[in-house]
This record gives structure tokens, sequence and C-alpha cells, in this order.
């Protein structure tokens, strides 16, 4: 498995063609306490850089991109009744989705981990 | 251009104050998060930094100018009747009628003070000295800081440094002294709770605010934690829920307009605005819970069931003391019964509200005990 991370503070967990999309811990504290997220149905196909998800904190509403494309397998179910998992969680128990990839050669436009730590080191 | 730096600037971002650009202002947006301030001040008592917003004095040479009726001229509040250390909500209103700024004003015994929105201050003091009395100097008390102390224990606080403050009820201001500081505090507030607003000179700001935090009871709380405070309280933001389009009627804040200056007029806005009240608004600005999670956000728009635009969101969060969404919005006058079903639209998406009573959450302000 490897785990890999967007500019829009997003990380992507891939094993072959299947791969776990949510928001990391540096994104959970910018938005403060989450307090709703809409996650997309399985089935929803979506474009690299699509509008995936909504997570909505006391402060405001974000979106959620789709780092890569593909198609949704699952949405997290547990987040409908338990928002601030994401704040708990957000690279584990907080996840967002599921989604089967269409063309993994769109991950090595993504960062890895210590790029991304540098990249949030610079904000 | 930057953001000015509060006085305070270190000493909020030594307490793990996260820093936004608001009203022109470098300010503290939250500490520990806006849930667990909110919740804090509900139950305890919360300091903010209000200090972004204009500090000004009326005051005259000339014995023979009672400020209070040239002030009349300005605003459509009772000013007259108001009492010495007495304050009062009013707005400034231009000539079509329109909310210039909303502000709190007291009479003190020599002068008469006044605190208006930090976002339109400037324009606020240009328009003032454009149309009052040219003998009423008006001063702009920048060098002062303005410190708000709220929640169910800012009372017990407040009271155990300056015992005196004891005496004050809820829009009940006076002159104190802390340890050799001249404090000017007044037991007012914008989050619905019980509390004061402490006047200060900058010098002395940190001594006081380090007095204030010192207490176990209180924390320091951001602008995040403000806004989701008075929302519940049902108090209206300038800039969003007021603004120069809109009049206080539609703005259900007819009680700052009462009833001698509707029969007297006599005040910028006059005709537009009694004119609004014989025919009664269009619109009115109303509390609405929001059914489900989803919060809805300044900006969603109200519809009717034909999806057309009928109204507008004008402020709208997540209520951590109610742990649902709740707002507030503009919708015609038909229907803003308590109960009525309404559509909001946000994103494409439609979201179902109850026009609703507001405060959303009961307030606490100390008032004075009812004459026997």
């Amino acid at each position: 498995m490897i785990r890999y991370f967007t500019e829009d503070h997003e990380w992507i967990e891939v094993e072959e063609e299947e791969a776990t999309v949510g928001i990391t811990d540096y994104a959970q504290g910018q938005l403060g306490d989450v307090v709703f997220v809409e996650t997309p149905a399985a089935e929803t196909i979506l474009a690299k850089g699509d509008d995936a998800a909504v997570v909505e904190s006391v402060k405001a509403a974000s979106d959620v991109y789709a780092p890569v494309s593909g198609e949704v397998t699952d949405g997290n179910e547990a987040l409908v009744d338990d928002p601030a998992l994401v704040n708990s969680d957000p690279e584990g128990e907080g996840w967002f989705f599921k989604m089967k990839l269409t063309d993994t050669s769109e991950l090595n436009a993504l960062m890895d981990e210590d790029a991304y730590k540098e990249f949030i080191a610079d904000l | 251009m930057g953001d000015i730096k509060l006085h305070l600037d270190q000493w909020h971002q030594d307490l793990g104050g996260r820093m936004v650009s608001f009203a022109g202002y470098s300010m503290p947006v939250q500490y520990d998060g806006v849930m667990a301030e909110h919740l804090w001040t509900r139950e305890n008592a919360g300091l903010f930094d209000v200090s972004h917003m204009g500090q000004l004095i009326f005051s005259s040479d000339d014995s023979s100018i009672d400020i209070g009726i040239e002030l009349e001229k300005l605003l459509p509040a009772n000013i007259i009747k108001l009492g010495v250390n007495r304050l009062r909500y009013s707005m400034l209103l231009a000539q079509d009628g329109g909310i210039l700024d909303d502000l709190m004003v007291t009479r003190r015994e020599h002068d008469f003070y006044m605190v208006v929105n930090g976002a339109v201050k400037h324009e606020d003091m240009a328009y003032i000295r454009e149309n009052i009395d040219d003998r009423i100097t008006l001063n702009y008390m920048e060098d002062h800081y303005l410190l708000a102390l709220q929640g169910p224990k800012a009372g017990d606080v407040m009271k155990h440094l300056i015992p005196e403050t004891d005496m004050l009820y809820f829009m009940q201001a006076g002159h104190y002294n802390w340890d050799g500081i001249d404090l000017w505090i007044s037991r007012s507030g914008y989050t619905g709770e019980d509390g004061f607003e402490i006047s200060v000179h900058n010098d002395d700001a940190q001594k006081l605010a380090d007095a204030l935090i010192a207490y176990e009871e209180v924390k320091p709380i951001g602008l995040g934690a403000r806004d989701s405070l008075r929302l519940e309280a049902g108090l209206p933001l300038y800039g969003h829920d007021l603004t120069p389009e809109i009049m206080p009627f539609a703005a259900n804040l007819s009680f700052a307009v009462p009833k001698r200056r509707r029969e007297e007029a006599g005040f910028i806005g006059d005709d537009p605005i009694l004119k609004q009240f014989a025919d009664g608004p269009s619109d009115l600005r109303v509390g609405l819970a929001i059914e489900g999670r989803q919060p809805v956000r300044e900006g969603a728009i109200i519809v009717d069931d034909q999806g057309q635009q009928i109204g507008a969101i004008t402020s709208g969060g997540f209520s951590p003391t109610l742990q649902r969404p709740i707002a507030m919005g503009y919708v015609p006058m038909h229907l803003t019964e308590q109960g009525t079903g309404i559509i909001i639209q946000q994103r494409g998406k439609n979201i179902a509200a109850k026009v609703t009573a507001m405060p959303f959450v009961p307030n606490g302000y100390r008032r004075p005990p009812r004459a026997a």
C-alpha cells in the first residue's frame, strides 16, 4: 500500500487499483470542528479534480476533490453519525470514500509523504 | 496594504491564537477551537478582543447645545430619555432609510460614548461629522482598547476584580478604577450572555487581559465563536444580516425605533422608514431551524415550490449549543409565522427549514429586579 497526498490536503491510499481517500491531519486542523460530511454514492464516476465530497466545520464549508479519476465504490457511512471522526482520526477511521482507479498513472503527479510534509511546512 | 496589528497581537499569538484578516485587522479567529470556545463561553466566561470596533466620544464646549437632542437627529433611538450611564442599541441610517451600521450609544455625565462596527467605522465617522452640528466634537478613541468578558461566570469574575461592578445591570455602564487604571465598563455584549465590555487605554490593556485570564473561569475566545454565539442569540451582524439595502422594520429591529420617534420623526431616513412601518415591510428577518445536520451559509437562497428565489440566508452555521444547524434570513411576510416550512437551496441542493423564534438559545442578561 502506498499513500499519496495532494496540494488540496487530501490523502489517497492505493493498493493496485483500489484506493481510499480522506483529508489530512493538517486539513482537519485548518477546518476545525467538523459537523457534517457528505460523501459520494457508490458508482459515482469522478474525473480528477471533480467535487467529490463536502466537509463542513462550524466555520465554513469546503469541497473535497477527487485526487485522481475513478469510480466510487463506497462512502464512509460512519461520518454521517459521527462527523467528528474527521477531527479525531483523519487519516484512519475518518476516511471519506473508496474508489476504483481508471488511470493509475495519474498518481505520478501526486506527492509522497515526505514531499507533502515539506509542502505544508512552507505554508 | 497589510492588516493593522492589534496592540495585543503577540499576546494572542502566545496564547495560541490563529490570526486572520478581519475588518482590516489581524484578529484571532480561534485558540482551542470554535466548538470548545463557544461552549466554554456558554458555561463559564470568555474574553474577547473587540478592539477593531470604533469607540467614539461626542462632546461639546458649548453649554447651550444638547448633544442628546442633536444625536436624535442622527439616530432613531430615544436618546433624550436615556439616563446617565445607560446605553442603548441603535443604528446609523442613510437618507433612504438603509442601515449604514448598528451601534451602542451611552449617555455619560459630560458626553456620549458610542461603539460602532470596525469594518465601517471610518465611513461612519465621516457620515456623522457631515450630519451633526459643528459645535459637537467627535473624538475617535484610537488609543483605547475594547475587551469583552462574556458568559454566566463573567459577573462573578468582574465582581472579584472590581466589587463595585456588581451594581451594574444589563445596559448600564460606569467609570471604574482598577489598580490605578481608568476603565469604562458597560454591562453589555453580543453573545446573549451576561457580561461586560471594557474600554481601557492601549498601554494598560495587556495588564487587564492578563488579570482576567488568570481566573480559571476565563479563557480567551476568538472571532469564530463570537460569530456562532451571536447567531444563537439571534443578534444580527452588520454587513451580513444588516446592509444599506435593508431598513429597520424589515430587519426585525422595530424596538430600535420606539413609539415617540415614530410619532415625532425628525431623524435621518425618517420618511422611508416610517412609510415602511405604516405599509409593513415586504420581507422580514427571521430565525430558521434547519432540518438535518448540514449547515446552510450566508448566500444560500430561499426558494418557492417552483424553485424561484424568494429570499436569502444572511447568516448560518452549526449551533454548538443545540448541536444542529441554525440560520437567519429574509423571507416574504406571508412566510414569517413560526413553524412555516421553507426550502433553502445551497450548491444546487434543497434543504428544508422551519421559521423559528429567536433567540435560538435563551439569553442570560442580568436584568434589574422588578419593583415590588
